[in-house]
């Protein structure tokens, strides 16, 4: 017994000094490694911890039942304003971005496509901000609709259009070529493939695209500074002329009032936007695995 | 090809998005005219920006009318939209370095998944809550414990509300990238001796060195264009450079979003042509700074590829 041990602990050379310092900075480099984790993913549970205690605090029956100034009262207006907002958008947006869409993954293996690739590419990556600033010069200064409902809509458009473009591309390429060919040598033409083979094929795909581009437009603020106004009023009906009130305006604004009401009403509003975003992208990759779209 | 009504169509709305980009360069463009008209150079060299006296009648200056007094000057934002993104960047790196080897080799398999979601998760939370985070959380942070002035607001607390904002995208970028790298360079790696953070560090890092460029320049390109939470935490400093990283700046994007009601009362509209000027600006840094990522990794530049 005490013999092969101590065989044993003659076969294992005791470690070397080298080899000590590389174990200890291996230990070091995965401690490093672990704090990098903790430090991305800890401020994102801070964030939601912080909205989520302060926004639920302020929640009352009032909030949703009333109109605000932004600093003060409800958020009746401020929700209504951006749903309308993102629901026109959408209206504008789904018809193009999933049309562009079908032209790049069915016919646009060509030197256009690449072109139009490229552009929605430069599209996504412009800033908002200036997005809303070409908005702000040419539909609320040059056509003169003023702060609006139909700029607000058409600028979150030209924001999420290249989003659900390439998305939808995406979504359409995974449908086997076998099937465009099948329903072609049935005597199908151009429209009925696209609609009753590929689309259906690719639904998932697209309603992703499409859900991820709500999101977007629910957390937008920076085109809309330029583009919707502000109103502390439901919506009238108007297109142009007419401001329109939206969540993350109030957030913007009350922040700075020293009060604690406006302050509530921030974080009210900030909740309340979160949820939509976060709800969305969650159900969205949890029901599409690992699918890496944007 | 023959090109149906239905083609047709499909191209038609597909054009729309080239469009949309060519009008938005083209109304940028026309609109700044006058600024670099009367500005030209100046305006990229200046430190001054002063929208003038909008109230008052128009005065001839360098034969055009603008308002009394008016200045148009962006290097104080210029420089302060690099230096935030600069410094975001040098934090940000790190972190998600860490953060991609942490998920690709330390976590299990089982909760791998929800962990890269939660990182992913970051990048889709709102700029302008990031913002309200900021000034609730971190401003005070800062205030307290870091600034000389007790002062908060400044060039740190929108570098690292950046920076926050940013690691998802380097770390999600070399996550994919590392999960890439073919069994066998890791086996061998091991096979030499290796611990399993050399391995990582020195075996796999390497390969995939060209993809980390391309997520760290695209993450550049975001940061510099990112307006709310800048405008929310910057301390929206005009008209002087920074001299310490508690300076209050202004970022390009944060600069214009600041200034929706200075145009107001302004006959002359150079005020509007002023802040189309500074958009084009931003515009086309992040356009370039988009070419570069897209550029690297797509691997036009990856000579490395030869060798294997």
């Amino acid at each position: 017994m005490s013999a092969s041990a101590s065989i044993k602990s003659a076969a294992k050379p005791a470690r070397s000094s080298q080899e000590i310092r590389r174990s200890i900075i291996s230990a070091a480099g995965w401690v490093a490694c672990g704090i990098g984790l903790l430090l991305v993913i800890g401020p994102l549970v801070d964030i939601v911890a912080v909205v989520g205690i302060n926004g639920a605090s302020a929640f009352s029956v009032k909030l949703f039942t009333t109109n605000g100034n932004g600093m003060s009262g409800g958020l009746l207006n401020a929700i209504e304003g951006t749903f309308l907002i993102t629901l026109f958008a959408m209206f504008i947006a789904v018809p193009i971005g999933v049309a562009a869409g079908i032209y790049l993954s069915e016919y646009g293996n060509n030197r256009l496509g690449a072109v139009i690739r490229f552009m929605s590419d430069v599209l996504t990556g412009t800033p908002s901000v200036v997005l809303g600033y070409f908005s702000y010069i040419v539909f609320v200064l040059a056509l003169g609709w003023k702060f609006s409902l139909l700029a607000a809509a058409i600028t979150i458009a030209i924001l999420i259009v290249p989003y659900l473009a390439r998305i939808t591309e995406l979504a359409l390429r995974q449908v086997p070529v076998a099937m465009r060919e099948a329903a072609f040598a049935l005597g199908a033409k151009d429209p009925t493939v696209v609609f009753k083979v590929i689309l259906p094929g690719a639904m998932s795909g697209v309603v992703t695209g499409a859900l991820l581009a709500l999101a977007i437009s629910v957390g937008e603020t920076a085109p809309l500074i330029y583009t919707a106004g502000w109103s502390a009023g439901r919506w009238q009906g108007h297109f142009t002329h007419e401001p329109i009130g939206y969540l993350t305006y109030v957030i913007w604004t009350a922040y700075e009032q020293p009060n604690s009401e406006a302050h509530a009403l921030a974080f009210a509003a900030a909740f309340l936007v979160m949820i939509v975003v976060l709800l969305i992208n969650i159900g969205v990759r949890l029901t599409v695995r690992r699918t890496k779209f944007v | 090809m023959k090109l149906g009504p239905f083609r047709l169509s499909v191209l038609a709305l597909a054009l729309l998005i080239p469009a949309s980009l060519v009008a938005i360069v083209l109304f940028l463009m026309v609109y700044s005219l006058p600024v670099f008209k009367f500005s030209g150079l100046h305006f990229f060299t200046d430190i001054n920006w002063n929208f003038g006296d909008t109230e008052d009648d128009p005065v001839m200056t360098r034969g055009m009318l603008v308002p009394g007094g008016a200045s148009y000057g962006i290097l104080v934002f210029i420089a302060g939209t690099i230096l935030s993104s600069a410094i975001a960047i040098i934090i940000a790196v790190p972190l998600s370095i860490g953060a991609a080897i942490f998920l690709a080799e330390a976590v299990p398999p089982k909760i791998r998944p929800a962990l890269s979601m939660l990182v992913e998760l970051v990048a889709v939370v709102p700029s302008i809550v990031f913002g309200l985070w900021g000034i609730w959380v971190l401003i005070p942070f800062i205030g307290h414990y870091l600034s000389p002035t007790g002062n908060g607001y400044g060039l740190l607390a929108a570098s690292v509300v950046l920076a926050l904002m940013i690691t998802p995208i380097i770390a999600t970028t070399l996550l994919d990238a590392l999960m890439q790298v073919p069994k066998e360079n890791r086996e061998s790696a091991f096979a030499l001796g290796a611990t399993h953070f050399e391995v990582v560090s020195k075996a796999m890092m390497p390969m995939v060195r060209a993809t980390l460029i391309g997520g760290i320049v695209l993450a550049l390109g975001r940061a510099l264009g990112e307006t709310m939470a800048v405008a929310m935490v910057s301390g929206g400093g005009v008209n002087i450079l920074p001299t310490s990283i508690f300076s209050p700046i202004s970022s390009i994007a944060s600069f214009i979003v600041n200034n929706l009601d200075s145009s107001q009362g302004d006959s002359t509209n150079m005020s509007v042509y002023a802040i189309a000027a500074v958009a084009l600006v931003l515009f086309l840094i992040t356009l370039a700074v988009n070419a570069a990522a897209k550029l690297l990794s797509s691997g036009a530049l990856h000579v490395r590829k030869r060798q294997h």
